[in-house]
């Protein structure tokens, strides 16, 4: 027989999904540090914006490459998923057909590395909005 | 634009952008994100220092 108790206690810790609960992380991730401005947190989300935008623009001047939709070995479907966590950087990278590499530096490979982790940080910082949209961090 | 740094400075560069972001999405307040952030960046570019000296000691 199923205990209520313990099931009225699981339904009062589910939070509510809010329209700012999908907003802010889908903002966040279209622009980084958005879904925190947007939520009246604007120091956090400038030095959001400032660290992943300047990683990004980094890897970029180091002619760092970018990662497309592919069906390839798995490092390159993992590039390809960090990548896309910068959002608008990425979509404008692919758009402008920059990020192509160039194996002759050898910074090239910090650059695509760099690219790789901005977008993984975003996806943290989109986190970290969904988090305070629900109530769950101030 | 093409923009060369050397492996220490794309380092420091990394250690010093992603501390400040796991500073403010792992922490609740402001001195605690500083101190964690301060934390974070000890800890890369700490890990830099010994990643460099292991592998020097390895191809030794």
């Amino acid at each position: 027989m199923a205990n209520t108790t313990t099931d009225k206690a699981k339904m009062a810790d589910a939070t509510p999904l809010t329209a700012m609960g999908v907003i802010a992380p889908a903002v966040g991730w279209l622009i980084p540090g958005a879904g925190h401005m947007i939520q009246k947190r604007w120091i956090r989300g400038v030095l959001l914006f400032i660290s992943i935008v300047t990683l990004f623009l980094l890897g970029l001047a180091m002619q760092g490459r970018i990662y497309k939709a592919n069906g390839g070995d798995i490092l390159d479907i993992l590039g390809f998923v960090g990548d896309v966590g910068a959002g608008a950087l990425y979509i404008l990278t692919v758009a402008q057909d920059w990020g192509q590499g160039a194996i002759a530096f050898a910074t090239a490979d910090y650059g695509t590395k760099f690219m790789i982790v901005a977008g993984l940080l975003n996806f943290i910082a989109m986190a970290d909005a969904y988090h305070i949209a629900i109530g769950k961090k101030k | 634009m093409t923009i060369t740094l050397n492996h220490f400075s794309a380092a420091l560069v990394f250690s010093i952008f992603a501390s400040i972001v796991f500073g403010i999405t792992h922490r609740d307040n402001t001195r605690d994100m500083v101190r964690y952030g301060l934390y974070c960046f000890a800890m890369f570019l700490g890990g830099v220092f010994v990643a460099g000296w292991a592998m020097w000691l390895l191809r030794r």
